[in-house]
């Protein structure tokens, strides 16, 4: 049975209470992408400075649940300093491990995850993966995510290629 | 099928413990816990009854209705009229011919867009909403507004979550339609439809009733509102999903146009064209789900054995005792959005639906630690978003009552949340 420790990690209550990289950016030369939860009416904030094609400044503003929230916090800390390319590939692997698989649909409650540590690149971000054993919370942890999707095709829209 | 297939738990005493032994899944449990099904307003569980009327629809009479000449299709159309007759007469609708089976409240208010909207409504006319409306009520006549030019106007709420009506009569200036809910979905306030069906005639408007969350908790009389359309929703009063109706006075249908086409609904097609069929079958387009108006037919006969007046009573009493519990246990810890009392100027003024803001525990958060002790609430802006704004939150968790729930569900409850406060504490 999931427990609502597979859900409540410590790191995640810890990025909930702390928030990092909480505020914005001056618009221009920043963006500012917005994403919603049409479930719960949560909203967020991307604002993405990149300077010669890296995530130079990251800040997340809006508000909604723990899990949303520090989903979007670690995001920030996950992707300042990297290329556009290197936060597309982080991603598209916190996607992965977000996405329900065929072997879901057995049983009352949602398949054993990959718990094996290290079992991906994704560091503080595996505290994640036990959100995908509430499937319901899956897009309040995806929302920081999508949103940071459509600001990279917003940043790279917007700024001259190097 | 109407007699056969009757589920009567005992008729004028209100025995929540027999009543929930009628209904399956509330003996399961979650977590190691009872499941305590605070989400009826969501959609409602089902008793037995409703479930072998289903099954035993599908073991004995299955066929298409309003097609064969033999024994089981005759069975089977006899089933789907009986139950037609039968909503007629729960909702205190004139005649059975003015219900047209659809697939849910959506569906019916839609019906009413396309079919009487689109006829009816030209640019620069007048649609009156509430702010109190479920996204069902509003996106249809705002997608009518993007294609027609229509203006949608709205009735604004006041602190409590209540219709404030005190500019009612310049807010009806030019209006058409009114289309107001009869129970909110998030703050339980009852709308006083009668006085606004008066207002909304005096000044030429029709008046479309979402009974979506008042039929299944109060006694329902559509010609006693002086309604002109009235949509309602099975699941949310012990039936199936996908099956919903709506009625409409007899000459308004008359005068529309089919809404979807396709078989059912046609008098004659030839090669150059259609004649639609009669009302309702007009707007019954394709094969209906017979099965689950069988179910609701069933649904509606577990109702009529508890009598809605009891049902109403009982749920007056718990709501009174929650919202009485809660404020005792948790003070100004927890604020409930809606009516303050469920009695106002002598008027029953809110049901027992009981949106909830928790210290600065986030909804999502709260129905998450509540699903540990088995309690079933919902989260997020329950498809109120005007209203959510009005109300100046993104979300709320939402605990609904219903006629199965009695003192110990709210206790569990209040237990949850104060479980909750310990576990997000910061
Ligand atoms: C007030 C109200 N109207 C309409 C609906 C829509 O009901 P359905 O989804 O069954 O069409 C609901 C259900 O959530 C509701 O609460």
């Amino acid at each position: 049975m999931a427990g609502l420790e597979d859900l409540y990690r410590e790191i995640i209550l810890d990025h909930y209470r702390n928030p990092r990289n909480r505020g914005e950016l001056e618009v221009p030369p920043a963006t500012m992408t917005e994403g919603f939860n049409p479930l719960c009416g949560d909203e967020i904030q991307v604002y993405l400075q990149v300077t010669d094609g890296t995530i130079s400044e990251v800040r997340i503003g809006g508000q909604g649940c723990s899990i949303s929230q520090s989903s979007a916090s670690m995001m920030s800390t996950a992707v300042v300093g990297k290329s556009i390319d290197e936060a597309r590939d982080v991603l598209r692997q916190f996607k992965e491990m977000m996405s329900i698989h065929e072997h879901g649909l057995e049983g009352d409650d949602a398949a054993p995850a990959d718990d094996r540590p290290g079992a991906s690149g994704l560091g503080d971000l595996e505290a994640l993966r036990g959100v995908v054993k509430f499937p319901v919370r899956i897009k309040c942890a995806t929302l920081g995510w999508n949103t940071l999707d459509q600001a990279l095709v917003l940043s790279e829209a917007g700024s001259p290629t190097e | 099928m109407d007699t056969e297939v009757s589920g009567k738990p005992p008729v004028g005493t209100f025995d929540v413990a027999a009543l929930k032994a009628e209904f399956p899944l509330l003996q399961r449990e979650v977590h190691g816990r009872p499941i305590v099904y605070l989400d009826s307003g969501a959609t409602s569980q089902k008793p037995q009854a409703v479930l072998d009327a289903m099954d035993r629809y599908y073991a004995e009479i299955n066929a298409n209705v309003h097609r064969g000449a033999y024994h089981i299709a005759e069975r089977a159309t006899m089933a789907v009229e009986s139950a037609r007759a039968s909503l007629a007469r729960f909702l205190g609708a004139p005649s059975a011919e003015e219900v047209v089976f659809t697939k849910n409240a959506t569906e019916s208010i839609n019906l009413v867009a396309h079919s009487w909207g689109r006829t009816n409504l030209a640019e620069g006319d007048v649609v009156l909403l509430t702010m109190l409306e479920h996204h069902a009520n509003i996106v249809p006549w705002q997608q009518l507004a993007a294609e027609r030019g229509v203006e949608v106007r709205w009735i604004p709420v006041d602190d409590q979550g209540r219709l404030d009506l005190a500019n009612l009569d310049a807010l009806l200036h030019g209006v058409r339609l009114l289309a107001v809910t009869a129970a909110s979905n998030v703050t339980g306030a009852l709308p006083p439809i009668r006085r606004l069906a008066d207002a909304a005639h005096a000044v030429g408007a029709t008046v479309l009733v979402d009974a979506s969350q008042w039929v299944p908790h109060q006694p329902t009389d559509v010609t006693g509102w002086d309604a002109d359309f009235v949509a309602v929703t099975g699941h949310k009063m012990l039936g199936p999903t996908g099956i919903g109706a709506l009625w409409g006075r007899r000459e308004l249908l008359d005068a529309m146009p089919p809404f979807l086409g396709g078989g059912s609904m046609i008098q004659n097609v030839t090669v150059d064209g259609f004649t639609p069929a009669e009302v309702p079958t007009r707007f019954e387009a394709g094969t209906q789900p017979i099965a689950e108006i069988v179910g609701w037919h069933a649904a509606i006969d577990v109702l009529d054995g508890l009598g809605m007046e009891a049902v109403a009573a009982h749920e007056c009493d718990l709501t009174e005792y929650a919202l009485r519990t809660l404020a005792d246990r948790f003070g100004d810890d927890l604020a409930i959005h809606g009516p303050a009392g469920v009695v106002a100027d002598g008027a029953v003024v809110r049901g027992g639906t009981l949106s909830l803001a928790y210290r600065d525990v986030h909804p999502h958060d709260l129905s998450q630690v509540l699903d540990q002790h088995g309690v079933c609430v919902r989260a997020g802006h329950h498809c109120a978003k005007p209203l959510m704004k009005v109300l100046g939150v993104n979300a709320t968790a939402r605990a609904s009552l219903y006629l199965y729930n009695d003192e110990s569900d709210v206790d569990a409850l209040a237990d949850a949340l104060a479980d909750a406060g310990d576990f997000f504490a910061s």
